[in-house]
């Protein structure tokens, strides 16, 4: 089933492929304790599932990522942000795996979210959506996998908040995957991220356009707080080297200053590029939600501050492997960070393998296409 | 016992990783310090049934490991052995790489608080080559043993065979077997004579334990000094039959 959705300050219309509706016989009881039933999860999917449906492969997007993960996104016209990764005779080969990608729980881009429509007021639920976190996305990833009639993943892949969800699979259904791969994230959200996404959602909410997050009613849109959430993330996303690298103190198009408060410098030009070309795709409300759904995400204290606890149950699943990627210049989910769920893998005895890619990107490395990425995730999905 | 014979495989791996691998008993738990494009610990796992973890500086390497399904953390040994609880596996093995260690100390301490076995391999810097090289060239000695200039070198300290079992002495460790080789792949029949060990060979292969610790299931390696070379005569003859 496909259906259309509305983005951007303009509410243009775009379609927004395959849907399918969950938890029809059983709610999902969430987090916070409500029940969901009959929602619909956005999904693409790729390849072709194997006679004993042991082929499949989950990608889990990032925070502001979607399920486009190797085909074009249907507002930006852009390859999928995985383009280099996913496909025929690529590194995570279609002719040998069943790939599948969902639009995240509170995603925007046609799964259960802030701009679903609530039955009961016939409006979007917008601010009175349920919190949701990482988990309950992982509770909604495992029905549609259910959906599939698929008892046990290949592999589950991620990167950032992905690779949370990833985590998230190995404590929550440990016997249901066999390979996982935990890319630039981390056991924990840092009060450091935490600071930076509050920041984030302060930026939306200070937006007079927000309207208490009914927006989407009064026909506005809080173009400038989204761009401005975007636009601190972005730096984030990058390193300071990066940031040398690509921009320096470099002015756009002129040699001398204007003496005013106009974007001069060129990296302010690249965030507020970043920013007006976010506005056009994602939704605020959704911003606010999975924002908090990460900022929530804290394995260590699910498990009484023993980390090693939380993958207990995963030690006794004997196809179980995990290789966690970092990135070597990302401060966001800094190197250490990943090491430290390598070493509570280690604790249990789990196969682990962990590969630091040096890249000089910041964490949004996982993103560019990079040899080392490619070999260690070719090499541990087709090992022997 | 466990005659080392009788395990010797038919699979073509180095030489120096068949004596390790023949050393090392069935079913048991190993962690291979430095383990490269991972040929010993696929050996290990393939053909001895044998639960395998690497840990390689080179990201490349960490790649061909994964590959042959091997798990491999790809990180810096002189700082990363405490991802490890304590005697977390049967063997550590420390191939060729002490001598480049920042700490060999350490490293040995550690290998013996995570693993109860340390299989140890080094280059002897006291051969003979190396002597006369020295003695009549006067310039660091470079071959096939020790391939580096003394400014590239990543070997950071230098010892003999010699050298090493005076470290064991010293931190109190049981050397539970030694087993010399020259650069030709050829067991010195040495007959535990060290003095001509630490003359000829070219590398040397020592099975270390703690002092205290003498494990039930594995006292075939706990040898007395006669059966040690009752043992290194067997494993050369059984090596001699194979060949």
């Amino acid at each position: 089933m496909k259906v259309k959705s509305c983005f951007g300050p303009n509410f243009k219309e775009y379609e927004i492929g395959e849907i399918v509706f969950l938890g029809k016989k059983h709610p999902l009881k969430l987090s916070c304790g409500v029940e969901i039933s009959n929602f619909p999860i956005a999904y693409q999917a790729y390849g072709t599932l194997n006679e004993d449906r042991s082929n499949a492969i989950l990608i889990c997007h990032a925070l502001t990522g979607d399920q486009y993960v190797a085909s074009t996104h249907p507002i930006t016209q852009k390859n999928g942000w995985w383009d280099f990764m996913i496909g025929e005779n690529k590194t995570i080969d279609t002719k040998k795996y069943f790939v599948i990608c969902s639009n995240i729980l509170g995603g925007c881009m046609g799964s259960f979210g802030p701009k679903t429509i609530d039955e009961k007021t016939s409006k979007p639920y917008g601010i009175n959506f349920p919190v949701i976190t990482i988990q309950d996305m992982v509770h909604a990833q495992n029905l549609l996998i259910e959906h599939f009639g698929i008892n046990k993943l290949h592999a589950v892949i991620g990167g950032s908040t992905g690779g949370m969800q990833v985590l998230a699979w190995s404590t929550l259904y440990p016997n249901k995957v066999k390979l996982l791969i935990p890319i630039a994230t981390s056991y924990r959200h840092s009060p450091q991220n935490i600071a930076f996404h509050e920041v984030g959602r302060q930026a939306i909410m200070a937006d007079s356009n927000w309207c208490e997050g009914d927006y989407i009613d009064q026909k506005k849109f809080p173009v400038r707080g989204l761009s401005l959430a975007r636009m601190t993330a972005h730096i984030t996303y990058l390193c300071e080297s990066a940031l040398q690298r690509k921009f320096g103190r470099d002015l756009n198009n002129k040699n001398s200053f204007s003496f005013n408060f106009d974007c001069e410098f060129q990296v302010e030009n690249y965030l507020h590029h970043q920013g007006s070309r976010f506005v056009e795709r994602f939704d605020p409300n959704s911003y606010l939600f999975i924002t908090k759904a990460v900022d929530y995400f804290d394995l260590e204290s699910d498990y009484l501050g023993n980390l090693s606890n939380a993958f207990v149950e995963f030690s006794k699943n004997k196809e179980g492997k995990f290789c966690l990627i970092s990135c070597l210049d990302d401060w966001l989910f800094p190197t250490q960070e990943s090491k430290k769920i390598t070493k509570a893998l280690s604790t249990c005895s789990i196969n682990t393998s962990s590969v630091v890619i040096s890249s000089n990107n910041g964490h949004d490395s996982f993103l560019i296409e990079n040899e080392m990425l490619k070999n260690t995730i070719h090499g541990f999905i087709n090992q022997n | 016992m466990n005659a080392i014979g009788e395990n010797i495989v038919t699979h073509k791996i180095r030489y120096d990783h068949e004596i390790i691998a023949n050393i090392i008993k069935s079913k048991s738990k190993v962690l291979d310090i430095g383990c490269g494009s991972g040929d010993l610990l696929y050996h290990l796992k393939t053909y001895k049934n044998i639960d395998c973890r690497g840990i390689e500086i080179s990201q490349e390497m960490v790649a061909k490991c994964l590959v042959r399904g091997l798990s491999v953390i790809h990180g810096d040994a002189n700082c990363e052995l405490n991802f490890y609880p304590d005697s977390s596996f049967d063997y550590a093995i420390l191939g060729q790489t002490i001598q480049a260690m920042n700490n060999p100390q350490n490293i040995l301490e550690e290998m013996l608080r995570i693993a109860k076995y340390a299989i140890i391999s080094l280059p002897n810097f006291a051969n003979y080559k190396n002597r006369f090289h020295l003695l009549f060239k006067g310039t660091m000695p470079v071959n096939k043993t020790i391939p580096f200039q003394w400014f590239e070198t990543p070997n950071i300290h230098f010892c003999s065979i010699r050298d090493f079992e005076n470290l064991c002495k010293k931190m109190n460790l049981t050397i539970d077997k030694k087993v010399f080789l020259t650069s030709k792949h050829r067991l010195i029949s040495v007959f535990g004579k060290e003095i001509i060990a630490n003359f000829f060979a070219d590398y040397g292969i020592f099975l270390i334990r703690k002092n205290e610790f003498c494990h039930t299931g594995q006292e075939e390696f706990a040898f007395n000094k006669v059966n040690n070379l009752s043992y290194t005569g067997r494993l050369i003859s059984q090596f001699c039959k194979t060949r």
